[in-house]
């Protein structure tokens, strides 16, 4: 019908914005993080060769200036095993409930998914105004009786106490369920109906239902949110930054929180390029290791 | 289907017990009031003083007649920075953003599902790695162009990274969309003599309508919250989001917590108002993009 080397220039022209785009904004910007990765660079003036010293940098103490990048990687991988063993079950569970077709089923749609759409600053300040010790958080154990007159307020924004990191994922956590729960609930209602009919007429109760017919067609979607869920927590730096109010804070670091640390407090384009090299191989790790996960399942 | 009823009552289908319906029941609305309780008590500790929000009255509405209630809390609110211009800011770099994504990801989209060439597939999944990769890993030398170019605190510095972190998404979505129109209507087309060109402007497009309002959540879900970039990107009060401008409001710390909360539901009630309204719009926007993704 056409000539192939027009087809070819239109293939290129419809390309090009998101070439622009994906080669601008995702592809250089990463290579040049990977070559920066191995210079001293403070953002103007001269590079300076390192090779793997902004690395070491980042595992070893005996280097100045050191922030313990591990912790920061296993906090970031803490979170992502309480979303994916409790968020998402939580998730999993909501949407198949209100997938039967229960009594107000729209409602509680609408009311599980409306943390999703409101600002994560204002979510932030919000559970902020909780955790205060002078908070909801703290009036609620005392109403319950848990804090007993005289006790002192618990501090869960204190640093060095082992809460803090705690504090920071509960929101998180809290926030996103709906965002799970409605991907999984996508996954019920593309169910046939007849399927689950037929089930029923064969004797199966809901729970038989759901365990044998919907659970095995939602795998697709599951896989989804379990990728979306570990990459979000690796990559996870908002709500920390509003709650624990610092970007230098131990307790609570993750990837991010360390990379802007480096870059923003410190300028050290270089050890904070490293940081964002790291995150890169992490994310793609996880994905790989769940989408192989998933594929061996079958 | 009322027919269909009927048989399933003959056959003496298993119903779930009535207390496991009633424990159901009590769960859903515990977590229903998870979710709404905090919001809640925000609401009312934007109409207390310290006093009862600290002290006298924690938990429930603010005391006495709506007249007694603290209302200043708004106006003090609004006098400790413009939070009506970073929404506003806010909607316009968003709007911006799922423009251009939707365009870009509808061009794209077009190129790899309805031209046959042989890397297409080669194409989508290089694409594809664009969901997988973190902002941070370009905020760097983003930031070294962007201020090389004096275009740091301008909205092009938020728009451009926005729209290439959302690409990825934006085409899965395109694409479960596309793949379902008909070929044969392209190929109509052609031999009426149109081109490519032609074909996707007015055939195409057209028929993606319902495509455009799930990247648009989508791309929506991935902007309005985002800190990271605004922060770093944006140092005035004219173009700051909603998120790194209240992040700054907040960065002193204040002590009436009135004005905080009445800060906080100012910057909440439009997003409310537009979800009550339009909550089903979104629910099945956001639905349809997880079963075509």
């Amino acid at each position: 019908m056409k000539s192939k080397k027009y087809d070819g220039v239109t293939i290129f022209l419809f390309l090009l914005p998101a070439l622009l785009l994906f080669v601008g904004i995702l592809v250089a910007p990463m290579a040049s993080s990977a070559i920066n990765s191995f210079y001293q660079y403070k953002g103007f003036g001269q590079k300076t060769w390192l090779g793997w010293d902004n690395y070491k940098r980042l595992f070893n103490k005996d280097f100045p200036a050191y922030i313990p990048f591990k912790d920061s990687v296993v906090h970031a991988l803490l979170l992502a095993g309480f979303s994916v063993f409790i968020q998402l079950p939580l998730a999993l569970g909501l949407a198949l409930l209100l997938g039967r077709g229960i009594k107000g089923e729209r409602f509680f749609l609408s009311v599980n998914f409306l943390p999703v759409l409101i600002s994560t600053v204002v979510i932030g300040q919000l559970w902020l105004k909780i955790f205060d010790p002078r908070g909801l958080l703290n009036s609620l154990l005392r109403l319950v009786g848990y804090l007993k007159e005289g006790d002192d307020n618990i501090q869960w924004l204190a640093e060095g106490q082992g809460k803090l990191l705690y504090s920071c994922f509960i929101p998180m956590l809290w926030q996103y369920v709906g965002y799970h729960m409605l991907l999984m609930y996508a996954g019920v209602k593309s169910v046939p109906t007849e399927l689950r009919e037929a089930a029923k007429i064969d004797g199966a109760t809901d729970w038989q239902v759901d365990r044998f017919v919907v659970i095995p067609s939602m795998k697709q979607i599951v896989k989804v949110s379990v990728i979306f869920a570990i990459t979000g927590s690796l990559k996870s730096y908002d709500l920390i930054r509003i709650i624990a109010m610092n970007l230098s804070t131990k307790d609570a670091s993750v990837p991010s929180t360390i990379l802007m640390d480096y870059m923003t407090l410190r300028g050290e384009y270089g050890v904070a390029s490293a940081v964002a090299v790291l995150l890169i191989l992490l994310c793609f790790f996880f994905a790989i290791l769940i989408s192989t996960i998933f594929k061996e399942r079958d | 289907m009322a027919k269909n009823k009927n048989d399933l009552q003959q056959y003496q289908v298993r119903k779930t017990k009535g207390w496991v319906n009633v424990l159901i029941s009590i769960f859903l609305a515990i977590w229903a009031i998870i979710n709404l309780y905090p919001l809640y008590w925000m609401f009312t500790f934007a109409l207390k003083d310290n006093k009862q929000i600290l002290d006298t009255n924690k938990f429930g509405l603010p005391e006495g007649a709506p007249n007694k209630w603290f209302w200043s809390n708004f106006k003090e609110a609004m006098n400790t920075g413009p939070i009506g211009r970073f929404f506003l800011n806010s909607i316009i770099i968003t709007f911006a953003t799922i423009v251009i994504t939707t365009l870009a990801a509808m061009m794209a989209s077009y190129a790899i599902t309805r031209i046959r060439w042989r890397a297409s597939e080669m194409m989508n999944r290089i694409f594809m790695l664009g969901i997988t990769i973190p902002i941070q890993a370009s905020i760097i030398p983003v930031y070294l162009v962007v201020s090389k170019l004096k275009l740091i605190n301008t909205p092009i510095a938020l728009i451009v990274p926005y729209s290439a972190f959302s690409l990825a998404m934006a085409l899965l979505i395109c694409n479960g969309f596309m793949i379902q129109i008909p070929k044969e209507l392209d190929e109509a087309a052609y031999i009426d003599g149109c081109g490519r060109g032609k074909v996707f402007f007015s055939v195409i497009l057209p028929l993606m309508k319902p495509a455009v309002a799930t990247t648009a959540i989508y791309t929506f879900l991935q902007c309005w919250n985002e800190l990271m970039f605004a922060s770093t990107f944006l140092t005035g009060e004219d173009y700051m989001t909603l998120p790194a401008g209240m992040a700054q409001l907040f960065g002193s710390h204040t002590t009436e917590w009135g004005p905080i909360g009445a800060a906080l539901v100012i910057a909440t009630m439009p997003t409310i108002v537009f979800y009550i309204l339009f909550s089903r719009r979104i629910q099945d926007s956001f639905i349809a993009g997880a079963v075509k993704g």
